[in-house]
């Protein structure tokens, strides 16, 4: 029945609908969801953020979602990433403008939390519109290693792992697999980047692989500066999950075709 | 490192500064004093309540800061029990010379960031570098707009499991790290006593008397400061402990322009 008298509440983001929703904020979350997927996952050590690069055309570079913010902080986007850039602009002033004036690299739950202000006052503004791009923030600061991830509504949450963007519900049960059993405790660098690719392997649409064009990571952590790895330097990883996807096959043929 | 020994010239050329920046005015008023200040409702042109030295000593284990608890009126004791070292948040200790309103002004200031992380609760406090580097900046602005806050300011403290920190800002935005540092006299009185003395592995009693004796010798030679002493500490484990006030143990009975007490001097009671 909401749906019906939706269009009637959902031209202005400062207008409530019957139902108590705001539309235009939940628009704005369709066209996060819309977007490539990224992920993100964590342990103890480190953080680390995978995305899926599109590319408009055969002709055209594929385009960068993953960004540095610092060299103890990155972040990974997914919807209308020139609202991406946008913040990202945002974030890394306020970063440097941190050490300069503090000698420190900028916390993260504080940068993320002023983050998520700017987003909020985006939905209670009558000239602007909400941001239409939900980040990934990975950070490893003076309290560890966190995930964090914003939405266009202001809301923001911290993360073990967590996918977002189109057919990210595959990556986010693959993850909570992984997450149930060991909570990704003890991984080393390499293979948390595994679990991340191979949980962005599990977002594919039928019959697409992932390759070095398409498939970027980057990472994060204890003496580990923010760095992303894709195009070659991706490739060894991806030769990596493809040999132990191999494997896995190989193993379930043998115990459902008995040996007579 | 000759940086240190030049502490109190640039608060001389502070004031050519100001005097060069007021000559315009004073040659249009066809005024013959020079030092009056020109704008003394909105810019700081000369302490008035100031505090004497601040010495501060890394040791193993923490780093200690001492300071006399006297602010004086130009040549008036006047006010006998400053606390002139204080503690922001749990971790950091901020001692200051100069003018006492400023001093508070600062510790305001200081207080608020505090607070503000405090009301974050997120588990995440500033540390003694970052409110260091803050005043750093925050000096060095009020320097640029010829409206400085008139003080030298020791920052101590010591992060959880971290190494002690030690650092300097001065009204000019001069700022630096250090093992040791002393503010105002004590840079050409205790300096000398504390390098022949310090090492890196002092502990905490070695430091402490060598505080005491700094500042029983300052109390004999600057006219400015009193006997009644602080020393404060910050520890990696223990977190900030201010002493409260207490007098310095001093001998007077050598004091060569008594005739009590005669002693080889000129007639005219100087002594070298």
């Amino acid at each position: 029945n909401s749906e019906m008298f939706r269009n009637q509440y959902d031209t202005d983001v400062t207008v409530w609908s019957p139902q108590g929703r705001l539309h235009q904020v939940e628009y704005a979350t369709e066209a996060v969801n819309q977007g490539f997927v990224c992920l993100g996952v964590r342990n103890e050590n480190f953080v680390v953020l995978a995305a899926l690069k599109r590319s408009p055309n055969d002709l055209a570079a594929h385009q960068r979602k993953l960004q540095k913010i610092d060299n103890h902080m990155g972040i990974a986007m997914s919807g209308l990433t020139a609202d991406g850039r946008s913040l990202v602009k945002y974030m890394r002033t306020e970063a440097l403008n941190n050490k300069y004036v503090y000698n420190t690299p900028i916390q993260g739950s504080r940068l993320v939390a002023d983050l998520a202000d700017m987003h909020q006052q985006c939905t209670q503004s009558y000239v602007r519109r909400p941001y239409g791009v939900g980040l990934l923030i990975a950070t490893y600061d003076q309290t560890g290693a966190h995930l964090y991830a914003t939405e266009p509504s202001g809301n923001y949450f911290e993360y073990y792992a967590m996918a977002i963007g189109s057919r990210s519900q595959t990556s986010r049960t693959y993850l909570e697999k992984e997450f149930e059993a060991h909570a990704f405790a003890g991984c080393s660098q390499e293979e948390l980047i595994k679990h991340a690719l191979k949980a962005l392997a599990a977002s594919l649409a039928g019959d697409m692989e992932l390759d070095k064009k398409s498939a970027s990571i980057a990472i994060v952590g204890k003496d580990v500066p923010f760095q992303i790895v894709e195009n070659d330097g991706i490739q060894r990883y991806l030769d990596m999950i493809v040999v132990e996807g191999e494997a896995e096959v190989d193993t379930e043929m043998v115990i459902e075709n008995p040996v007579v | 490192n000759p940086n240190h020994r030049c502490m109190h010239l640039e608060v001389y050329q502070f004031l050519l500064f100001l005097i060069a920046s007021s000559i315009n005015i004073l040659i249009t008023n066809a005024t013959i004093n020079m030092f009056a200040p020109s704008n003394p409702t909105t810019q700081t042109t000369q302490p008035i309540v100031t505090g004497t030295t601040i010495l501060g000593i890394k040791y193993n284990g923490g780093v200690m800061l001492a300071a006399d608890t006297l602010a004086s009126y130009g040549s008036l004791a006047r006010y006998k029990d400053v606390r002139r070292i204080q503690k922001v948040g749990d971790r950091t200790l901020v001692g200051a010379s100069g003018e006492m309103s400023d001093f508070q002004s600062i510790m305001e200031m200081l207080e608020e960031m505090h607070q503000s992380d405090m009301n974050q609760s997120d588990g995440y406090f500033h540390t003694p570098c970052e409110f260091f580097n803050y005043l750093r900046a925050v000096m060095y602005q009020r320097r640029n707009k010829g409206n400085p806050l008139w003080n030298q300011l020791l920052v101590a403290g010591c992060d959880k499991g971290k190494a002690p920190f030690l650092g300097y800002v001065d009204l000019i935005g001069t700022a630096y790290e250090e093992n040791f540092i002393a503010t105002g006299f004590g840079a050409y009185l205790a300096m000398p006593l504390i390098r022949e003395r310090w090492s890196a592995d002092m502990d905490e009693g070695e430091a402490r008397a060598l505080l005491e004796d700094c500042l029983r010798v300052l109390f004999y030679r600057d006219c400015r400061a009193s006997s009644r002493i602080q020393i404060a500490k910050a520890t990696s484990e223990e977190g900030t402990l201010i002493s409260e006030p207490y007098e310095l143990a001093t001998e007077w009975e050598t004091a060569n322009y008594d005739v009590r007490h005669p002693t080889t001097v000129a007639l005219d009671g100087s002594s070298w």
